[in-house]
């Protein structure tokens, strides 16, 4: 520390304290919506603490949810995000741990090319070409299922980069010893390069969970079937289904259970979602 | 590019592990690409009858439609907007928690988590806060004599697409910013705190210009996140309204595609995005290689 200034630090907590409190706002604001019965929201201005109805509110988005509107009770929504968002990241880790293996330890016919292919995924995110993609998709008969809603997504030219750029920092000599030894490709990619991915693997996990589950234009363009309805997408249905005001209080109370894994996974994987994201964009 | 200096010889081995990741980049990224270049050169007439071959016509009826060039203008200020607030936001949290020693930690905790919010998310909790009715804000904007509605105001529409959108990258930035902060020599500083420089002026003189890389390399990942990823704030709230306002490219790409069913208009549109999104990849990549020599 340069100098060690007593009214500037305090100035410094002050502007922190501030900036924790805004951003923290919109979330403690929807945690006191979902508490409060419906009444609350036809009186006016919104109230800043806790009311009496959460466990009411949070069982009727879990178990009931609201038939009018048309969306199922969101038990079943959590379940399919977190399906979804789990077939996205074992996916994605996958077919990018292999084809980083391939590139980075064979040497055959059109490896720069096939390197090229994977690298255009990073240009062509599924916002700009939705019409095709759901046309393909759509001609595979992938519509509503847990297969269309995951596969299309599992392309991934970061994670290759990024285990391509791990595995090009593992001492040569372990291969030369795994060889002598008489281990094969595949016995030394399950025995030894796995084992030392572990925590590259580990931080990916976080941040591809975090993108898979927050998944939006995707399910809502290819489920039509309430029962394949996500999470995420399921509350601009609850938001703009039906003719009145949204019924704010359990709107708030799918806001939070939709927000809350992830959110959950980044607090308690803070270290490894901080290594993940600052590796990925290297 | 570089392989290992002794590499496993297979002769099948390596395509087949290359196989899942190429067949599904070829079925759903290069395959849905190249039909959305064809189809940006055809017509199709209103029953879906016939379809001809245009060229460029579609191309040249989008940039002489106002609606499509308003898009852009919204889309630019819309990308502008979200960076700037948030990319201010998070350097002037991470300069402040940098200051910090024993409280580091609990501040970043709380300023990371937004990142896992996801944008659709963001929007709706932004929405119920300037709700017109029932909100916070518009009740306090009310003391200020100003009267907030986002359903009829466009500048309303655009300022709360803009914090809900940002809201959710300050978190990013911040990380990014905090790590080039730590990364910066303390001699230099303290160096300069020897020849009498003010603690404002060491910041622009030195801490500033020294974060320069990462700031240049934050804002092409913003400006990437405001074009592409924010769908889910626009359509989960204003769905591109009131007029106009908030109808950024990738809704709109969506709404003709969709909606309207403007298969033409959609692809050229589409093939207008990959061109950007092409651009803004290359500078990200030539400023990597730079990193690496600096």
């Amino acid at each position: 520390m340069v100098e060690n200034n007593r009214w500037g630090n305090l100035f410094a907590h002050l502007v922190l304290i501030l900036g924790v409190t805004i951003v923290v706002f919109p979330v403690y604001v929807a945690i006191i919506a979902s508490t409060h019965p419906p009444g609350t929201f036809i009186r006016g201005v919104m109230p800043l603490l806790p009311g009496p109805n959460a466990i009411e509110n949070y069982r009727i988005v879990i178990t009931e949810g609201r038939s009018r509107a048309g969306t199922p009770p969101i038990g079943g929504m959590l379940w399919n995000s977190f399906v979804m968002a789990m077939a996205i990241t074992i996916g994605k880790l996958s077919i990018s741990l292999l084809s980083a293996f391939a590139i980075v330890y064979f040497r055959f016919p059109f490896r720069i090319f096939f390197f090229w292919i994977i690298f255009l995924t990073l240009m062509l995110p599924v916002e700009v070409r939705i019409v095709p993609t759901f046309q393909v998709v759509a001609d595979l008969g992938m519509l509503n299922s847990f297969a269309g809603l995951s596969i299309p997504l599992i392309a991934s030219a970061t994670a290759t980069f990024l285990f391509r750029q791990f595995f090009m920092t593992v001492p040569e000599e372990l291969m030369e010893a795994a060889r002598v030894d008489g281990a094969g490709p595949m016995k030394f990619f399950k025995d030894i390069l796995m084992p030392l991915s572990i925590t590259n693997i580990a931080a990916l996990f976080v941040i591809m969970f975090i993108y898979g589950w927050n998944q939006y234009l995707w399910p809502l363009l290819i489920t039509t079937d309430p029962e394949y309805y996500t999470i995420v997408m399921g509350i601009q249905r609850m938001v703009t289904g039906g003719d009145s005001e949204p019924l704010w209080h359990l709107v708030m109370a799918t806001v939070v259970l939709a927000a809350l894994p992830p959110i959950l996974v980044i607090l308690f994987m803070q270290r490894l979602f901080v290594k993940g994201l600052t590796e990925t964009e290297k | 590019m570089q392989t290992k200096r002794m590499t496993f010889s297979n002769s099948w081995l390596p395509y087949a592990l290359l196989a899942p990741q190429v067949i599904v980049t070829l079925i759903f990224f290069i395959w849905p690409a190249s039909q959305a270049l064809y189809q940006s050169f055809l017509r199709q007439d209103i029953f879906g009858l016939r379809t001809t071959f245009v060229w460029f016509d579609n191309f040249s009826r989008l940039f002489a439609d106002p609606l499509y060039l308003n898009s852009l203008k919204v889309t630019f200020w819309f990308s502008v907007g979200t960076t700037v607030l948030s990319m201010s936001v998070a350097l002037l949290f991470a300069v402040m928690v940098n200051r910090m020693i024993r409280s580091r930690d609990s501040y970043t905790t709380f300023l990371v988590w937004p990142y896992a919010v996801a944008p659709a998310i963001a929007g709706v909790l932004w929405w119920f806060i300037f709700n017109p009715s029932i909100g916070i804000m518009p009740y306090m904007l009310k003391g200020f004599g100003y009267d907030w509605n986002h359903r009829s105001s466009s500048t309303d529409a655009m300022i709360l697409v803009i914090i809900a959108a940002a809201w959710k990258q300050i978190s990013y930035n911040f990380l990014f910013f905090l790590a080039g902060l730590q990364s910066i020599p303390q001699s230099l500083i303290e160096a300069a705190a020897i020849d009498g420089a003010s603690r404002f002026k060491r910041f622009w003189t030195i801490v500033f210009p020294l974060l320069s890389p990462i700031t240049f390399f934050l804002m092409v990942v913003n400006v990437v996140y405001a074009m592409f990823d924010t769908f889910g704030v626009i359509h989960a709230t204003t769905e591109g309204g009131p007029a106009q306002a908030t109808n950024i490219l990738v809704y709109k790409v969506y709404r003709d595609g969709f909606v309207n069913l403007n298969l033409g208009s959609s692809a050229a549109q589409s093939v207008i995005l990959m061109a950007i999104v092409i651009v803004l990849t290359v500078i990200q990549f030539r400023y990597i290689e730079r990193r690496v020599n600096y």
